[in-house]
C-alpha cells in the first residue's frame, strides 16, 4: 500500500478511494440575509407527555429530542406539563422577567456612557433563569453561567448590590476583583461565577453529591450555554452526575449563538443538546425556552427527580439571545438582523403577558404601569449605586484590599508586594491615597 | 517559624525510644488520612483507584473499610472531573484530599485547580474557599517513562492562591499532610514516589535502604502537625548551602557524605509560601548556594530560588549560585539515569561552586 512519504503529503489518488471532504459548518444566515425558520420543527404546545419524575432515561429519549411548550398560540397554558401556578406567581414571575429587561437597558447604557467596562444582557432568555430559580428551592445551590442575572432578581438578591458590583466601586461586595456581571453570593446559594466556561458543571455536580452524602435534602444546578457544551467539564460533569446519581440539574441554554459562532461548531447540526444526556444515561428534557411556564415545569420536573434520589437531569432550553454576546461585540457583523424579529418562539415576557392577560388576570395599563416602575427603580437605584462611585472615578476599594484573600493569610512574598505598591502609590500621590 | 518546627522534630527525635514504630513514606500518608478522616467528618478521599483496592500506591489501603464508600471512594478517570467536583464539595463545606494517580495526569485538572480552586477565595471575596488537598505521586527514578516520571512543581508554585508542599521523610509526609488538609487554602501535595519505599540515595546501582534504618522513620502515633511555610536543616554545615526538596534532599545528602564536604542542607518542604528566613540565614552563614531539583531546567522551581538568592543575599555570596536540575528534555525511559540529576551531576556542581 502506497503511504505517504512525509508527513502532511497527500497520498496518490486511488480510483476506487473518494477523496475525504471536511465539513465546516456554516448557519443558515450572514448580515443581510433574508431569514426563514420554518425548518424548525415546533410541535404544539401540550403535545409532549410528562411522565412521572423517577423515569428511567432510556423510556423518555423522545423528550431530548422534542420540544416541551405549554402557552399556545392562543396564550392559554395547555397539557399535562402546565405547571398551574396561581395567577399570584404569574404576575410574580412576570414581574422579575420585567425588572431583568429593565436592569439590562440600563445597565447596557452605563456601559455607554462609560460607567463601567463591561455588561452582558440576556434579552430573550429571561424565562430560563427566572422561570427555573422560582422552581427551585431558595436554599438549592445555583452554579450560574454569566447570563442568570435573572435568579439573583427572582432570589431577591439587592439591585443597588448587583450594581455596585458592576460599577466595581467602594461597595461592591467582591471588592472590585470580578469583571462586571460575575456576582457571587453564598446568601443566596449563589455560586462565584467564573469567566472560564463550563467549570461551574463539575462543581455543581460535586456540591450536589456532598449533599447527597450528608443526607442533606437541598439540590445543585448549573447553567451553561450550549457552546460551552464542547468543553471537556461539561462531559466531566455529566459523567460524575451519572456515575453517582448526583441529585443535580445540568441546564443547557441553547441560545443559538457562542459570541459570533452559531450553534453547529458545538455539534447543532448532528443532534440537540438534550441528547448529550441519552449516551451518559441521563434523564434529558427539550424545552421551549421562552415559555416561562415551560421553563418552570421543566425545573420542577428535574428537582422533583433530584430530591427523590431518582439522579440528576439535563434542560435544554431553546431560546434565541436576541442581543450580542456582550458590550464588546456587534452581532449584526456576523448575523442577520432579521433573525430576532423571525424567532418562532417569540418573546417570553410578551408570551407571560398575553397569557395572563388571556386568563382575565392581567391588563395593558398594568403592564405598562409595571414597566414603568421597574424602569423607575433601577434608575432610582443605580443613582444611589453611583454614590458609592463608578469604575475609574475614585471610591474604589481601599487599594491594600488587592493583596487579600489570595490565601487566607497574607504570606510574606505578598507582604512585600503590598509595601512595595504603597510606596508606588506615594511616589505617585504624595500619600497612600487608599481610595481610587 | 523553623526554629519552632526544629523544636518540635527535637521533641519528636527525642520521645522515640527503641522498639517505637518505623513507617515507610506510604504508611506515614495513610495514617495521616486516617488520622484526618477521623478527627474530621468534612474530609473524604477520593480519585482513582483509591478505594475498595486502595491506591495504586497502596496510600488509601484500608480507609474504605474503615470510613465507608461515601468518605473514600473511587472516581471516573477525570482529573477535570476530580478537582471540578471537589472545588463544589469544599463550596458545600468539605475537606476533599482527592488524590492524582500520578502528577503527570494532573494536566485535564488544571483550569479547576488554576482557574477556579485558587482564584475562589479571592473572586468571592472571601465567600466561598477551595480547602482541597490535591495529592499526587511525582517524580521519576523508577522507571515510569515520561508519563509517569515528571515533576510539575512550578506550574503551581506560579498561580498565586496555590500552596505547594513535598515531604521528604516519613515523619514530614505525616505531618505535613496533616497541616495541608487542615489549610483552608488548596494545596497540591506532591509525593516523591522513588522515596516511598525508602530514602534513596542516586546510586542507583547500589541497594536501596528500607525506610527503617533512617531516622525519619520514627513517626509518633497520632495527631501532630507541622506548619506549612517551615523548612527543615537536614544537617548543619558551613562550607556552602544546598536547596533541595523531595527525592533530592536524600540525593545531595548521600552526595555530600560521599564527598566529605561540610554542607548545610535545606529542605524546603513547602515551596509556596517559602521559609525565605531559613534560607537566607543559612546563606549569611555559607556563602554558597546549590540548588537540586529533578524538574526540567528551564523556569524550574530553581530559578525562582536563584533569583530570591542572589537579590537578598548578594552580597553574602563568594560564588555564583550553581542549579542542578533535570535536563529540559521530557523523561527518557531506558535513559532514566542520564536524565535523573544523580551523583556525577551534583558532585561536578559541588566542586564548581567549591573551587575558590
Amino acid at each position: 500500500m502506497a503511504e505517504p512519504r512525509s508527513p502532511g503529503e497527500r497520498a496518490p489518488a486511488k480510483p476506487n478511494r473518494p477523496a475525504l471532504a471536511l465539513h465546516v459548518p456554516e448557519p443558515k444566515y450572514r448580515p443581510g440575509d433574508k431569514v426563514d425558520f420554518s425548518h424548525l420543527e415546533i410541535p404544539p404546545a401540550g403535545a409532549q407527555p410528562r411522565p412521572d419524575e423517577s423515569v428511567h432515561p432510556s423510556a423518555i429519549h423522545d423528550l431530548a429530542f422534542g420540544l416541551i411548550r405549554v402557552l399556545g398560540e392562543d396564550h392559554h397554558a395547555h397539557g399535562p406539563w402546565n405547571p398551574r401556578l396561581d395567577p399570584e406567581t404569574l404576575r410574580t414571575m412576570l414581574g422579575h422577567m420585567a425588572l431583568v429587561r429593565a436592569f439590562d437597558e440600563r445597565m447596557f447604557r452605563g456601559q455607554r456612557q462609560g460607567k463601567t467596562s463591561f455588561y452582558m444582557k440576556c434579552t430573550g432568555e429571561e424565562a430560563t433563569s427566572v422561570a427555573t430559580a422560582m422552581a427551585l428551592a431558595s436554599d438549592d445551590m445555583v452554579f450560574p453561567s454569566y447570563r442568570q442575572q435573572g435568579i439573583l432578581i427572582a432570589r431577591g438578591y439587592p439591585l443597588i448590590d448587583m450594581i455596585n458590583q458592576i460599577y466595581s466601586n467602594r461597595a461592591d461586595k467582591l471588592k472590585g476583583r470580578q469583571l462586571p456581571i460575575m456576582y457571587s453570593s453564598r446568601a443566596h446559594s449563589f455560586f462565584s461565577i467564573s469567566g472560564n466556561l463550563a467549570t461551574q458543571c463539575p462543581q455543581a455536580v460535586g456540591w450536589a453529591m456532598a449533599s447527597a452524602m450528608r443526607g442533606d435534602s437541598r439540590i445543585a444546578a448549573s447553567w451553561v450555554g450550549e457552546g460551552s457544551t464542547a468543553e471537556g467539564d461539561f462531559h466531566a460533569a455529566c459523567t460524575f452526575a451519572a456515575v453517582y446519581n448526583a441529585p443535580v440539574i445540568l441546564n443547557v441554554i441553547n441560545n443559538q449563538w457562542a459570541i459570533s459562532s452559531f450553534s453547529g461548531f458545538a455539534g447543532a447540526e448532528r443532534t440537540t443538546f438534550a441528547a448529550r444526556g441519552l449516551g451518559y444515561g441521563i434523564a434529558a428534557l427539550r424545552v421551549d425556552g421562552n415559555d416561562a411556564l415551560a421553563c418552570y415545569a421543566a425545573a420542577a420536573w428535574a428537582a422533583a427527580r433530584a430530591r427523590g434520589n431518582h439522579g440528576p437531569t439535563i434542560i435544554e432550553y431553546f431560546t434565541y439571545r436576541a442581543e450580542g454576546h456582550s458590550t464588546s461585540d456587534d452581532p449584526s457583523a456576523y448575523r442577520s438582523a432579521q433573525e430576532r424579529e423571525e424567532w418562532p418562539l417569540g418573546d417570553p415576557i410578551n408570551r407571560l403577558k398575553q397569557h395572563l392577560i388571556a386568563i382575565g388576570e392581567w391588563d395593558e395599563e398594568r403592564h405598562a404601569a409595571m414597566d414603568l416602575a421597574c424602569a423607575e427603580k433601577v434608575k432610582a437605584t443605580t443613582k444611589e449605586a453611583e454614590k458609592n462611585g463608578i469604575l475609574g472615578h475614585g471610591l474604589h476599594h481601599p487599594f491594600h484590599t488587592m493583596f487579600e484573600d489570595v490565601y487566607e493569610e497574607l504570606p510574606w512574598h505578598l507582604q512585600e508586594q503590598a509595601e512595595q505598591a504603597i510606596r508606588e502609590r506615594i511616589a505617585k500621590f504624595g500619600s497612600e491615597r487608599p481610595f481610587g | 517559624m523553623s526554629a519552632e518546627t526544629n523544636t518540635v522534630e527535637s521533641a519528636a527525635a527525642a520521645t522515640a525510644a527503641e522498639g517505637e514504630r518505623r513507617l515507610n513514606m506510604i504508611e506515614a500518608i495513610n495514617e495521616a488520612l486516617d488520622i484526618m478522616l477521623a478527627r474530621d467528618p468534612d474530609v473524604i478521599v477520593m480519585g482513582e483507584d483509591v478505594g475498595y483496592f486502595g491506591g495504586v500506591f497502596r496510600a488509601t489501603a484500608g480507609l474504605q473499610a474503615k470510613y465507608g464508600k461515601t468518605r473514600v471512594f473511587d472516581t471516573p478517570i477525570s482529573e477535570c472531573g476530580i478537582i471540578g467536583v471537589a472545588v463544589g464539595m469544599g463550596a458545600y463545606g468539605l475537606r476533599p484530599v482527592p488524590e492524582i494517580q500520578f502528577a503527570d495526569y494532573i494536566y485535564p485538572g488544571l483550569d479547576q485547580l488554576i482557574s477556579e480552586a485558587a482564584r475562589l477565595r479571592y473572586r468571592s471575596a472571601g465567600d466561598y474557599t477551595a480547602p482541597l488537598t490535591v495529592r499526587s505521586p511525582f517524580g521519576g527514578g523508577i522507571f515510569g517513562g515520561q508519563t509517569h516520571s515528571q515533576s510539575p512543581e512550578a506550574l503551581f508554585t506560579h498561580v498565586a492562591g496555590l500552596k505547594t508542599v513535598i515531604p521528604s521523610t516519613p515523619y514530614d509526609a505525616k505531618g505535613l499532610l496533616i497541616a495541608a488538609i487542615e489549610d483552608n487554602d488548596p494545596v497540591i501535595f506532591f509525593e516523591p514516589k522513588r522515596i516511598y519505599n525508602g530514602p534513596f540515595s542516586g546510586y542507583y546501582d547500589q541497594p536501596v535502604a528500607p525506610w527503617k534504618t533512617h531516622p525519619d522513620s520514627l513517626v509518633p502515633e497520632g495527631y501532630y502537625r507541622i506548619p506549612l511555610g517551615s523548612a527543615r536543616v537536614v544537617r548543619a554545615g558551613e562550607a556552602f548551602t544546598v536547596l533541595a526538596y523531595g527525592t533530592m534532599v536524600h540525593v545531595a545528602e548521600a552526595v555530600c557524605r560521599a564527598k566529605g564536604v561540610d554542607a548545610e542542607i535545606i529542605d524546603l518542604r513547602t515551596l509556596v509560601p517559602l521559609d525565605i528566613k531559613t534560607i537566607e540565614a543559612s546563606i549569611a552563614k555559607t556563602g554558597r548556594c546549590l540548588i537540586v531539583h529533578e524538574a526540567t531546567r528551564t523556569s524550574g522551581f530553581g530559578a525562582e530560588l536563584a533569583a530570591l538568592v542572589a537579590e537578598r543575599c548578594f552580597y553574602h555570596l563568594e560564588a555564583p549560585i550553581v542549579r542542578v536540575t533535570g535536563f529540559d528534555t521530557p523523561y527518557p525511559h531506558s535513559l532514566e539515569w542520564a536524565y535523573f540529576p544523580g551523583p556525577v551531576r551534583i558532585g561536578e556542581a559541588i566542586d564548581t561552586l567549591l573551587k575558590d
